[in-house]
Parts: structure tokens; C-alpha cells; sequence
């Protein structure tokens, strides 16, 4: 079950997920559907193709980027992560929280929690809530996903310890 | 405790409709129509175009009856000889290659001779418009209580409003999503994302002509539904069976989110009409209530959504005198459908909005008008439906005026709107009231029914058709057992929603998942107790040794403690004179916005809102306070930003770049505070709480927008959403 019938493939060598992959794939190819429907990585969740829901967002090169608006062949000598390089371990806290309710567009908000995890300056120029603004959620009206993030971030680095202004 | 699927789904790993990988399976796609009323003439298929690898299946491939099996069955599958709406079905095309199948679609084109099409569900349909009945009225109910003619001739006091809410889209995450495929023995097996795998068994039934021991669905995990995967799930699933069905290969059609906004259900447009008999104190003497919603194209759930908002049209408040006639109308757009509150929040919004309307009128405090008529323990609804629960309705809006620092809050808001050159504050307040379950004798009908097995290693299995749609009722479900059998979470398995294994215990909707199908998981448990010979009273230990130790009796035997629906006593309601008892019970709550608006953009922001609700006993705090601030969200979407634009009955901006939806930085933190009293007849306790949440928001933020703006108003905030260019349109430009 193919997305995409390709005649001119290109292969590409980059890092996911801490292990290198070469890959060939069409040119026009999004990453998106590289991981999903090639590579089966499938906890990256395709929610609008448009670069709006954040539901894809995986990073790339440290950086939080929607998985639908990138062509995987740009992606050569890249480091991708992926929801499925997360350890578990530093997951508690949301799912204590509430952070996920329907799930779908929870692998998108753990990819942005964990970028913020690791560039906690970023809180010093931004609240938590517009630093989530990218990322959509139907369910949870937020507060879950605030309070979770909120309690990974200050377990963290107790120093900074952060708390939601509003 | 815990959500239980939460790991898999903070991990990535829980496996949606799309990400199952499905051997040989087929993508499936449909070609819609373009045009929003027309006879079909002819289907052009391009010459130059390889077709050959491509199943094509039209209403002619349909084995049974062309219909969506719903509440009158109108809807045809696939559309034959006319077309009733823009995007309606007509061509299904399957392919190995989900590209190529985009590309398809655009090869096919149609010969379409136009008809008048009904565009406006509040005007008066022309002849030419009429297309169902004699009137294009797909349902006309009403409520009477008391003389309302006579109470209207002597009172002191008659104000009138009109109030109008927009559709609303349900952007659940997870696109609409389904696979079919039929194996050696013919049995067609339905998977996918879905509320009530029992009406996709249904209309399978229906359209393939298979009888149910040939029909088995799966629900798969959902990525939201709030209604939007209650009925629309049921088309998806004939269009896959039906490709997967010619193609004899497996189908997935999974719509991408462009396609699910334009072809899948909303929430219903409505407009409300009041017009009140008061006294000088603001008493409610007599409501006079019209509710017109626009049902689309097709019947499908609009009288029962219909239904919903014309008995929750006047109100918690006690009125001897009350007339309400509601209408669903077609119009020739994509149906509207099932969608989180049901009719509620826009009979809500038209009654909150009116009693800030008449306070204002009188000069009397909108507080004030709520406390003199919130119903007291004895008096009755409009049905005649006397309440008695002992919940203390005036109390349940004081703590939300404390807890909001509502007086406080007021004063500081006069002195700041003087001064501040251009933003405003304002604060509102809506009571609101929701029925828990299925409306009138809706449970009697489905009679549900639900399972708990003893499995051999001494564990449990619940089997029901009720599905995790987010809302947690793996978790729920699994706490509801543990308490009822003094068993730990990890000794309690909950069967997957597979119609070949598991009863129907009914739809997930109507927020009757808890307190409905909640009680029958208790009454199940009780069943297996006593099959088992043990005390109804029994836990623990000695129920997993009597369930090993009966296995060991009886090898390879099915140990089911089985449940079914029964109203509870005292219940009593008349579908032809809507008189009665219309619920078993309501949760009943006070919402508090405040808001400020910018005058320079005309956008508002809430900056705090306060949720206060009684919804019997609060199983578990962090789901249920999720649902409450997840619904407050979607209810500040729908009244400030949430706008379906359409042009001849089909959404236009169906992307998320401009159909827009709350994001973090839009929302403050949701305030939620419960009273618990609980429902003896509910799981635990429990009454509904799902869809309350959805009916505040909208009216309160209205009210607090109002009274922002209430020196600058020449017209009233009462059709929503206030977007800033609505906002700029009923204020008088300021020059700051």
C-alpha cells in the first residue's frame, strides 16, 4: 500500500532517530509519508497537511518542524527525531496531568514539550502557552497540556521552575 | 487512576485507522458532486486516462438498498439520479496509489441540469425550492406547558429577541477514517474510526444487503468525535465496503482534512426567537420559543437534534407558562449533524443572552433575573418534568460568582472601561442545564446491553460496544469495575469494541457512556457475582478465586455476567405530547467569562472563565475536569473565531489555515469547580457531564461581551461567532 508511484527515485542518507538510514525515495515525497507509510513509523500523525495542527512536528537538527511541509529529499545529512526516539520515562507527568485525551495530537505536543525541555531559554522570550500555539488540541482545552509540560519542565531544571502567568 | 491508553498514546505507538498497515489494501476515494441541487445527466470518465486500473463502483454496484440507514433513511449512498448537495457522493474510485486516485477524481466530470436550491433555512422555501414534504420541514416539535395565550394577555412585561449561532466544524484530530474487507467466508469486516460501531453494523446491513452474522466493525482508536464520528461514520463505511466489495481486495479511505471539513457534518445553524411575559420583578410569566435549525440536504439526525433543543429551549428556570415550536428545515447543503451538546448550545445561547436581554430591559442585575427564576426542588421544567434532586441551583451559581470574584471583578471593570482608551472589560454569566442519556424513552428503545466475562486466569473482560474516543472510557469503565468487584485496574480488561464479540450497549453518545452503560457494567458485575453463587456484596480475592475455580469446573465454558437497560422507576414521558420526564436526571452548572475587547482590532479575549457544575459523583477529577475545560475551549471557538463560510451550501474555507480554531495562546487556563449529589440510578453516581461544557461558553462570553462594550452597542452581540468584523459591526467606531 503505496501513497505515491515514483519514477525517479533519489536516495538520501541522513540520521533518525540516533541511527543512520539511507532511503530512497521520490522526490516530492513529504517526510511525513517517509515515516509513516515507508519506514512505518506511524506515531507521527498527519492532522491537517497544511502546516496548521502541529500534530506531525518531529524535529529536525534540534528544531521543531511539521513533518508535512518537508520533503524527506531535502533531508540529506539531516538528524530527524521522531515521537518514536521519546523515552517513556520522561512521559509520567503528562499522563498524570491529563495532557492527552483522543491522543492524535498528542505525539506532536511531546515533540514540542521536548524541544522546550532541552532550549529552556526560550521561556525567558516566550510563555509556554504561545510556545504550544502551534500545536492544536481538540480535547484537552490546553489546561492538561500546560500543567503536564509544566511539571516535566520543572522537574527538569527545578531551578527555572515554571509556572503558566494566566 | 491513571488514563490507561495514555502511554500508548503519549508514545506514538496506540494504532489509529491509518496507521494500520493492511496487506494488499486499496485506497478509496469519492468524486462529489459540484453543484448543490441537479438531475444527473451523464458521468464523464476522460478519454485519454488509463481506467483500467481503477474500481470504480457507482449506485449501481450498491447489493442492497441505496440508503444511509439512519432515522428515515433519505440519504442514498450514492447518489443515482440527482444530486441534493454540493459534495454529495456519487462516483467511488479505488486504487493501489493514493496520488493516483487524487488524480482520478479529477478526470471524472458531470452533466448536472441544475434545480432551485435552497440555500437559506430561514426564508420561506419558493415552490420550486420544495423538495421535501410539502414544506421542506424535515420536523416539526413542540413543547406546551400551562396557557401561555392567556398569561401573555395580562402581563406587565413582553420582550422579544432574535439569536442566531453559526455552524460549527468539530476538527476532531483524527481525520474521518475507515478500511473494509471481506474474507474467504464472505464476512465483510468493517475497521475504523467511529463512536457506534452498531449503526455502522446497521447500515451495513442495509446497503450491502448482508445479514449481521456476515457484518463485523471494529472500532479502532479515534482521535476525537464529539458527535462528528456519531452518524457520518456509517457513510464512510458503506463507501469502503462497496469498493472493497468489487475490488474483492481490502479499501482504507482516509479523508484528508480539506475533504473531511467540505463533506462531513457540523453542528446545526439555528435561529431562536423569545418572546417572555415578565413581571416587574423580571419573574418569568410566560416563554414563547421558536427554534428553527438547518438540517442540510438529508434528514439524518435532525429531529432528535431538533428534539434535544426545544426541550432545553427555556432554560432551568421555572415558567407555569411555556410554548416552543421547533422546525428542522432542509436546505441544499452538506447534512448538518450530531455534534457535542446536541441542539443545547444554541437553545442556550438564545435563552442566556435573553435573560441578560430582559435584566437589561428592566433595569434589573442579570444575577438578580437568574436568582428570582433558577427552578427550586419541586417546581417544573417546560415539559411539566418536576425536579427533586435536592441540588441547590441559586447555591451552584454563588460559588461561581465567588469563585470568579464577580462583584470584585465588576466594580474594577467601571472604573477601568472610563479611563482606558481603548479596551474594554466585561463579565457575563450563563446557567445552563443538561440532560444526562438519551432524550425521552430513547433508552427504553435501545435497551441496551453489556457484558462482564470472568476470564480464566481469574480476570475480567467488559465487553460493550462504548468506544475510547478520548474522553476516557477505558479508564472510567476499568475504575467503575474495580470499585464495584474490590479488584485492582490491571485485573480488569476492556474488550475491544469488535460487534463480533461484544453486545450493544449502545451508542457513545448523549453522554450516557458513564452514567448509562456505566450501570449496566455494575449491573453486569452484580450478574456475574451471582452466577457465580457469591453475595451480591462480594470483592476481591474471593471473586477472582470462585472465577478460576468455576473455569476449572466448567473447561472451556463462557462465564458472562450479562446487563441490560432498564428505566429506572418514576420515570415517566409521552413522545407525542412531549410531556414528562424528559431525562432521568441533569447536570446543571453556572459559566463565568470575562472577557476584554480591543476596540482598535474589535477582537475579544477571555481572560478568565470559571466552570461551576453539579454532575452527581466525579469518578475520576483529572478526566472529568478535562472534558470540562476541553468543552469550554470548543464552546470559546464556536462564540468568538469558529465560522464555517458557504457558498451554495458547501464550506469554502475548509482548511485549517482559515478555519479557525483555538490554540494555546487564545484560551486562559479553565477554572473548574464540581458539587457532587449523587444520581442513585448513574454508575457510581454519575450523571452526564460531557456535552455541559459546550453549552456555556458561548452565552456567557456573549453576555461579558455586551456588557464590555454596552456604552458603544447599536446592536446587540446576539448572533455569534463575534468575530472582530461582527464586533466592528455593532459598535460605534471609537478614535482613540
Amino acid at each position: 500500500m503505496s501513497t505515491n508511484t515514483c519514477t525517479n527515485p533519489i536516495t538520501i542518507s541522513l540520521t533518525l532517530n540516533s541511527k543512520p538510514l539511507s532511503i530512497a525515495v521520490d522526490p516530492a515525497e513529504r517526510l511525513l509519508d517517509t515515516l509513516r507509510y515507508q519506514l512505518g513509523l506511524t506515531g507521527t500523525k498527519e492532522g491537517c497537511a497544511e502546516g496548521e495542527c502541529g500534530a506531525c512536528t518531529v524535529l529536525i537538527d534540534d528544531q521543531p518542524a511539521n513533518a508535512c511541509l518537508v520533503l524527506t529529499c531535502q533531508l540529506a545529512g539531516r538528524f530527524v527525531r521522531t515521537i518514536e526516539s521519546i523515552n517513556v520515562d520522561t512521559l509520567h507527568h503528562m499522563h498524570e496531568q491529563g495532557t492527552t485525551q483522543c491522543g492524535a495530537c498528542t505525539p506532536g505536543v511531546v515533540m514540542c514539550a521536548q524541544w522546550i525541555n532541552e532550549h529552556q531559554d526560550v521561556l525567558k522570550h516566550q510563555s509556554l502557552r504561545q510556545l504550544m500555539s502551534g500545536n492544536l488540541c481538540r480535547c484537552t482545552g490546553y489546561d492538561g497540556i500546560i500543567l503536564g509540560i509544566e511539571k516535566t519542565l520543572n522537574e527538569t531544571n527545578p531551578a527555572t521552575a515554571h509556572k503558566d502567568p494566566r | 487512576m491513571r488514563r490507561r491508553e495514555g502511554l500508548a498514546k503519549l508514545t506514538g505507538s496506540e494504532k489509529y485507522i491509518d496507521d494500520l498497515s493492511i496487506p494488499g489494501c486499496l485506497w478509496g476515494m469519492a468524486a462529489r458532486s459540484p453543484v448543490p441541487r441537479g438531475i444527473i445527466r451523464q458521468i464523464h470518465f476522460a478519454k485519454d486516462f488509463n481506467w483500467s486500473e481503477f474500481v470504480v463502483v457507482d449506485h449501481r454496484d450498491i447489493p442492497g438498498t441505496n440508503e444511509i440507514f439512519m432515522i428515515q433513511n433519505d440519504q442514498p449512498v450514492l447518489a443515482a439520479d440527482r444530486v441534493m448537495h454540493i459534495h454529495e457522493p456519487v462516483v467511488l474510485l479505488a486504487h493501489p496509489d493514493r496520488q493516483a486516485c487524487r488524480h482520478a477524481i479529477n478526470q471524472i466530470s458531470f452533466d448536472i441540469d441544475p434545480l432551485p436550491a435552497a440555500l437559506d433555512y430561514r426564508k420561506v422555501p419558493t415552490t420550486e425550492q420544495i423538495q421535501y414534504a410539502s414544506d421542506n420541514v424535515f420536523a416539526h416539535l413542540s413543547v406546551t406547558k400551562g396557557d401561555v395565550e392567556q398569561a401573555f394577555k395580562d402581563a406587565p412585561h413582553v420582550i422579544q429577541g432574535i439569536y442566531e449561532t453559526g455552524a460549527q466544524e468539530h476538527v476532531y484530530l483524527e481525520n474521518q477514517g475507515m478500511a473494509a474487507w471481506f474474507d474467504d467466508q464472505g464476512v465483510l469486516t468493517v475497521q475504523g474510526s467511529m463512536q457506534c460501531p452498531y449503526y455502522v453494523v446497521n447500515a451495513l446491513k442495509h446497503a450491502l444487503k448482508l445479514d449481521e452474522s456476515r457484518v463485523r466493525v471494529i472500532q479502532s482508536p479515534t482521535g476525537g468525535g464529539f458527535g462528528g464520528k456519531e452518524d457520518y461514520p456509517s457513510n464512510l463505511a458503506c463507501y469502503a465496503a462497496l469498493l472493497a466489495l468489487k475490488a474483492q481486495q481490502p479499501v482504507k479511505i482516509i479523508y484528508d482534512r480539506e475533504e473531511d471539513l467540505a463533506a462531513t457534518t457540523k453542528r446545526h445553524p439555528a435561529r431562536l426567537k423569545h418572546r417572555t411575559a415578565v413581571d416587574d420583578q423580571g419573574r418569568l410569566i410566560a416563554q414563547d420559543i421558536e427554534m428553527i435549525i438547518d438540517g442540510g440536504a438529508y434528514v439524518t439526525l435532525s429531529p432528535v437534534v431538533l428534539s434535544r433543543g426545544i426541550i432545553h429551549a427555556a432554560g432551568p428556570y421555572a415558567c407555569d407558562h411555556v410554548r416552543i415550536e421547533g422546525k428542522a428545515m432542509l436546505s441544499n447543503s452538506v447534512p448538518f449533524g450530531a455534534f457535542r451538546g446536541f441542539g443545547v448550545p444554541q437553545a442556550a445561547f438564545a435563552m442566556e443572552r435573553h435573560m441578560d436581554h430582559i435584566a437589561r430591559t428592566l433595569g434589573i442585575d442579570a444575577v438578580e433575573m437568574r436568582r428570582r427564576n433558577l427552578i427550586r426542588d419541586g417546581q417544573s421544567l417546560s415539559t411539566g418534568q418536576v425536579i427533586n434532586d435536592g441540588t441547590d441551583r441559586v447555591a451552584l451559581m454563588d460559588l461561581a460568582l465567588k469563585e470568579s470574584g464577580w462583584a470584585g471583578h465588576i466594580k474594577d471593570h467601571a472604573a477601568f472601561n472610563q479611563t482606558h482608551p481603548y479596551l474594554r472589560k466585561g463579565m457575563g454569566l450563563a446557567c445552563i442545564y443538561h440532560g444526562s442519556g438519551f432524550t425521552g424513552s430513547g433508552e427504553v428503545h435501545l435497551a441496551s446491553k453489556l457484558h462482564v466475562a470472568g476470564l480464566s486466569d481469574g480476570r475480567i473482560e467488559i465487553r460493550s460496544a462504548n468506544t475510547e474516543i478520548g474522553q476516557g472510557m477505558l479508564t472510567v469503565f476499568t475504575r467503575i469495575a474495580s470499585h464495584r468487584l474490590g479488584l485492582e485496574p490491571e485485573q480488569i480488561v476492556i474488550a475491544e469494541a469488535d460487534t463480533s464479540r461484544v453486545p450493544n450497549s449502545g451508542p457513545t453518545v448523549a453522554s450516557r457512556t458513564t452514567m448509562v452503560a456505566g450501570k449496566l457494567v455494575e449491573n453486569a458485575c452484580s450478574d456475574l457475582l451471582d452466577q457465580l453463587g457469591l453475595p451480591v456484596h462480594e470483592t476481591g480475592q474471593v471473586v477472582v478465586d470462585a472465577i478460576t475455580a468455576w473455569h476449572l469446573d466448567n473447561p472451556g465454558q463462557e462465564l458472562v455476567g450479562t446487563a441490560q437497560y432498564r428505566q429506572p422507576p418514576g420515570i415517566n414521558w409521552d413522545d407525542k405530547t412531549y410531556k414528562g420526564d424528559a431525562y432521568g436526571t441533569y447536570g446543571w452548572a453556572t459559566y463565568i467569562a470575562r472577557v476584554q475587547v480591543d476596540l482598535r482590532t474589535c477582537t475579544t479575549t477571555v481572560l478568565d472563565f470559571h466552570a461551576v457544575q453539579e454532575i452527581g459523583t466525579v469518578i475520576n477529577n483529572t478526566l472529568a475536569t478535562g472534558q470540562i475545560q476541553g468543552g469550554v475551549v470548543q464552546g470559546i471557538g464556536w462564540a468568538l473565531m469558529e465560522e464555517c463560510c458557504f457558498r451554495e451550501g458547501a464550506m469554502i474555507n475548509n482548511q485549517l489555515t482559515n478555519y479557525i480554531i483555538p490554540t494555546a495562546s487564545d484560551v486562559p487556563g479553565i477554572s473548574v469547580s464540581f458539587l457532587e449529589n449523587p444520581y442513585e440510578h448513574g454508575a457510581m453516581g454519575a450523571k452526564g457531564l460531557g456535552e455541559l461544557p459546550m453549552d456555556g461558553p458561548a452565552p456567557a462570553i456573549a453576555n461579558a461581551v455586551a456588557d464590555a462594550l454596552s456604552q458603544l452597542l447599536i446592536d446587540q452581540p446576539d448572533t455569534i461567532p463575534l468575530t472582530p468584523e461582527r464586533i466592528m459591526s455593532l459598535t460605534t467606531p471609537i478614535h482613540a
